[in-house]
């Protein structure tokens, strides 16, 4: 069974066509990137994966299950880090990861589990007592992603997790990101080529909601007939508005 | 449970800002304390104890329609009631999660205005628990607001709206500072079509023990309490849709 398998997707805004008839599959365990400029349609089709925002046409599985029919299933099975950093700002960080415990009805002792193992896992343990909304970029980068994994997803949205991160808390979060791959399937959205090419199994490039290409970034930059993965991504972008 | 857990958290970042104490308690018994001062020193009827007491226990109540929804509106700005719509978390338990919080925290507010005007020589009876009682309609009024306001407006529009505009128009039409019948006219018909005078005529027809006179406001809150309720459950899940 793919992780998921996105059918004909599309999403229209009025006059707007924000997703355009977009199909693609990604496989169990596998990191894979969706890139493009700003306005591409990368956040919409993460939206509509994740059940925030409904179609307009065509439908996806996740898992097998559909986020038309099914999206109280699929919300179970996937957890969403948002381009915003998305904490509670007025709770420590021990707090809101107990919070996320307690919305997916997790008992004490699987909550204290949980928290040790994540804190562990993300290198949170030092900070667990701080207000989140005192922490830098970094630290709240690593919580949002915590309270993402609390409920155990078998499919991990991480929208931009790095944007505005400094070049150190963006390598520490490399190394998190890829501590997770092969255990659980990652969509990633990115501005950063060299994020992209260096954490992913496959990338997608998006341009104005449709799919130019996908495939592994050593592919791309072979079909582009680049050595450099930016430049590949320029003539993909470029050539597709020529 | 999943409920509570949220409606914990949102308990938990309203007790922490530090405008919660200053607005939601200081402020009310400022007044009380500076109006008492002034009654005092120039005897006014309106700012005797007993008629300004209900006043500003309903005024204080205008900020609890900011606490909320200036705490639904940053939710919404910063993406983290995008991040709990992917949740087993069910529109219910929004809406819940983010009502229920404020309510103690109203009681509150109004046995601290109550105790304050005890001290300053009201009469302790049976009436002021019974004031403090019905103060709960009238919170679940200004929470709705809050949750109608949070669902449409910026934090910063929260700000101007709820901060500036509604904590104003709760005083200047609520009956508190000024007797409505001195300006009479169009001012006073707009003031009694709107729900802040009847919710202080109202807390003042329970703390005198007049109860015949808590109709017809008890109507007019309640009526404008539904109305509130339902608007802003639909543009909640409005918004909660367009995301």
């Amino acid at each position: 069974m793919h992780a998921i398998e996105i059918k004909n997707l599309s999403k229209h805004y009025r006059d707007v066509v924000a997703v355009d008839d977009l199909s693609l599959t990604i496989e169990q365990g596998e990191l894979f990137s969706l890139l493009g400029v700003n306005g591409a349609g990368k956040t919409t089709t993460i939206k509509m994966l994740s059940c925030l925002t409904e179609p307009t046409d065509g439908d996806a599985y996740l898992m097998g299950k559909s986020i038309r029919k099914n999206a109280s299933e699929v919300k179970s099975i996937i957890a969403v880090s948002p381009q915003e950093t998305a904490i509670a700002p007025g709770l420590s960080v021990r707090e809101n990861l107990e919070m996320f415990c307690g919305v997916y009805g997790f008992s004490k002792d699987k909550k204290n589990g949980k928290i040790k193992e994540l804190s562990e896992l993300l290198g949170l343990s030092r900070v667990l007592e701080k207000k989140a909304g005192k922490l830098s970029g970094g630290w709240q980068r690593r919580l949002s992603i915590a309270m993402a994994l609390i409920s155990e997803p078998q499919i991990l949205f991480l929208d931009e997790p790095t944007l505005g991160l400094d070049v150190i808390a963006r390598s520490g979060l490399w190394d998190l990101i890829r501590s997770l791959k092969g255990k659980i399937t990652i969509l990633l959205t990115t501005h950063y080529m060299e994020e992209a090419e260096a954490l992913s199994d496959r990338v997608a490039i998006m341009k104005d909601g449709k799919l130019q290409i996908c495939d592994t970034p050593e592919r791309i930059k072979e079909i582009a007939g680049t050595d450099k993965f930016e430049d590949a991504f320029i003539r993909i972008v470029k050539g597709a508005g020529e | 449970m999943k409920m509570l857990t949220f409606a914990n958290r949102n308990a938990k970042e309203i007790l922490r800002d530090p405008l919660t104490l200053a607005f939601g308690l200081g402020f009310p018994l400022v007044l009380i304390l500076l109006l008492s001062a002034i009654q005092a020193n120039v005897p006014v009827s309106l700012f005797e104890i007993e008629h300004l007491t209900p006043g500003i226990s309903v005024f204080g109540l205008s900020f609890m329609t900011l606490f909320s929804a200036t705490l639904i509106a940053k939710d919404r700005g910063s993406s983290f009631l995008q991040r709990l719509y992917t949740t087993p978390l069910t529109p219910l338990d929004f809406i819940l999660g983010y009502t229920l919080p404020i309510l103690p925290v109203s009681l509150c507010q109004s046995i601290v205005c109550y105790i304050v005007a005890v001290c300053l020589g009201l009469d302790v009876t049976g009436n002021v628990f019974l004031a403090i009682l019905f103060i709960i309609p009238i919170s679940l009024l200004f929470i709705a607001l809050g949750l109608l306001f949070g669902s449409i407006l910026s934090d910063k529009q929260v700000g101007g709206i709820c901060g500036a505009l509604l904590t104003n128009l709760s005083a200047w039409l609520s009956g508190t500072w000024f007797d409505l019948e001195l300006v009479g006219g169009t001012f006073k018909k707009i003031a009694y079509a709107l729900p802040f005078v009847h919710a202080v005529e109202l807390e003042r027809a329970v703390l005198a023990g007049s109860f015949s006179e808590i109709f017809p406001h008890l109507w007019w809150v309640l009526g404008y309490t539904a109305g509130a309720l339902v608007l802003s459950v639909l543009l909640f899940l409005r918004q909660m849709k367009k995301q």
